[in-house]
């Protein structure tokens, strides 16, 4: 099982709290962009990815419905 | 526990509704506000309102279906007016009475000021406030007099710059930022803001507003004065904690909380109105932050439900602050810091990481535009990591 994480990067400016709270997720380069290690995490991700859902201050991330794909 | 009060409307109650929703809470949740608007985010405020690049639809904390899905009871607009802790009875405005289980404390804090209401001056604190400002900012002001360069002061500044305004910014300390970063990385930032045309005057506050029907300068500590007809004052926040005056609750600087944020039996509180203890640090604290209002929400929430299996609560407290196209973000507290370096980048460019030390360990990381060193360091803090293997860190 996985599911499925959207980032907007016109929103995303790159505060890096995702990559301290799901690094295999979310990493910030030397670039300061934002690029996701996968777009699709196992399940065992959710909670943290929840977390930076709620914790972004740009609200830029967001976890797709299921029912959408 | 059949019914819970969250009183405050702001970005922690509504963190602690969810949380409470989400942990299984399942009675009835009020949800009680001074403003008449629902949840709103704070940060754009002082950044894209007044900028004019946002429009005002973008503030809301929460999409309206998932706002209704908690299934809140609100009380907008009708503030809380008194508090009885022993009873968990909170009286609003209005004369409502709630009598409830559990209560959430989350009121935050109200802008201090200088003098009394004058056309002209302003604080920022509320989206009402933000729209005001933005408006005067449309009327081309001869110049914007800013007092106080903390969070606010600096990003109003940055806006009004961005704008092409002409700006007079004031700080009584020698630097911005001076207490939270230290004098040295706050002379950096002050060199930012001359860099972008700001006029900072440092080491100088304002003795008085001047003006009768609407302000027209202000006269400032070292006997000179400035005309202008546009001041916004940041000087910062006072707890919103009257309404507990003889609530039976503890009150110094905020709400006083346990470790584990507990105000009372029944009782937590969360955000720019909690004071406790943070273990990690060893220092009672009150933090006026985005990040502390969502995680402390979450524990607060989670202590009233569950007890104090919850454990203390004792995070990396971190801020972050956009002015003009730097990103300024400090992680860990700098309290008496002994020591301190520059781990990457350098000065000159603006861009660098620095780390701050305290008896041997690493408590603080600074970095202008540098957030994966801010949030790799943080981790490190989080870990009490030596000062020594901090430095030896590679990132």
């Amino acid at each position: 099982m996985s599911f499925k994480v959207v980032v907007d990067y016109d929103l995303c400016e790159s505060n890096a709290i995702c990559m301290q709270i799901a690094p295999d997720v979310f990493e910030v380069r030397d670039d300061d962009f934002l690029y996701l290690l996968t777009d699709t995490p196992e399940e065992d991700q959710r909670a943290k990815v929840e977390e930076s859902v709620q914790r972004c201050p740009k609200q830029a991330i967001a976890i797709a419905d299921d029912s959408e794909e | 526990m059949k019914s819970i009060a969250v009183v405050g409307a702001s970005l922690a109650g509504l963190r602690a509704a969810e949380t409470l929703r989400a942990e299984g809470f399942d009675g009835v949740l009020h949800l009680v506000g001074d403003e008449v608007h629902r949840p709103y985010d704070r940060p754009p405020l002082s950044k894209q309102v007044l900028s004019g690049d946002w429009d005002v639809e973008r503030v809301w904390l929460s999409a309206d279906e998932k706002f209704d899905a908690l299934n809140l009871t609100t009380h907008l607009g009708d503030a809380a007016v008194s508090f009885d802790a022993a009873a968990l009875a909170v009286t609003l405005a209005s004369g409502t009475v709630l009598d409830v289980d559990g209560v959430v404390i989350t009121t935050g804090a109200r802008t201090r000021t200088i003098g009394g209401p004058m056309p002209g001056v302003y604080t920022l604190r509320t989206l009402d406030d933000a729209q005001a400002i933005r408006a005067a900012f449309e009327k081309q002001p001869s110049r914007v007099v800013v007092i106080g360069a903390g969070f606010i002061g600096a990003e109003v500044a940055a806006s009004a710059r961005g704008l092409g305004l002409d700006v007079t910014m004031l700080e009584m300390a020698e630097a911005p930022f001076e207490r939270s970063l230290g004098a040295d990385m706050g002379a950096v930032l002050a060199d930012v803001h001359r860099d972008h045309g700001v006029d900072l005057r440092l080491g100088v506050g304002c003795e008085a507003i001047l003006g009768d029907e609407h302000v027209t300068g202000i006269r400032l500590t070292d006997g000179s004065e400035i005309e202008t007809e546009l001041v916004v004052v940041g000087i910062g926040v006072i707890p919103n904690v009257e309404w507990l005056d003889g609530s039976g609750l503890t009150i110094d600087n905020g709400v006083v909380c346990d470790t584990t944020s507990l105000a009372a039996p029944g009782v937590v509180a969360a955000g720019d109105v909690a004071q406790w203890h943070n273990g990690h640090f060893d220092e009672t604290m009150r933090v006026e932050h985005w990040d502390n209002a969502i995680t402390q929400a979450a524990h607060a929430a989670k202590r009233l439900l569950h007890g104090a299996s919850v454990g203390p609560y004792e995070p990396v407290p971190w801020f972050w602050s956009d002015q003009y196209d730097r990103k300024i973000q400090l992680a860990g507290r700098t309290t008496d810091f002994d020591a301190f370096q520059i781990v990457d980048g350098d000065i000159e460019s603006r861009k660098f990481a620095a780390i701050y030390g305290r008896n041997g360990v690493i408590v603080a990381v600074l970095g202008f535009n540098r957030p994966r060193h801010v949030m790799r360091y943080r981790g490190l803090i989080d870990m009490k990591t030596s000062w020594a293997d901090a430095l030896a860190a590679e990132f």
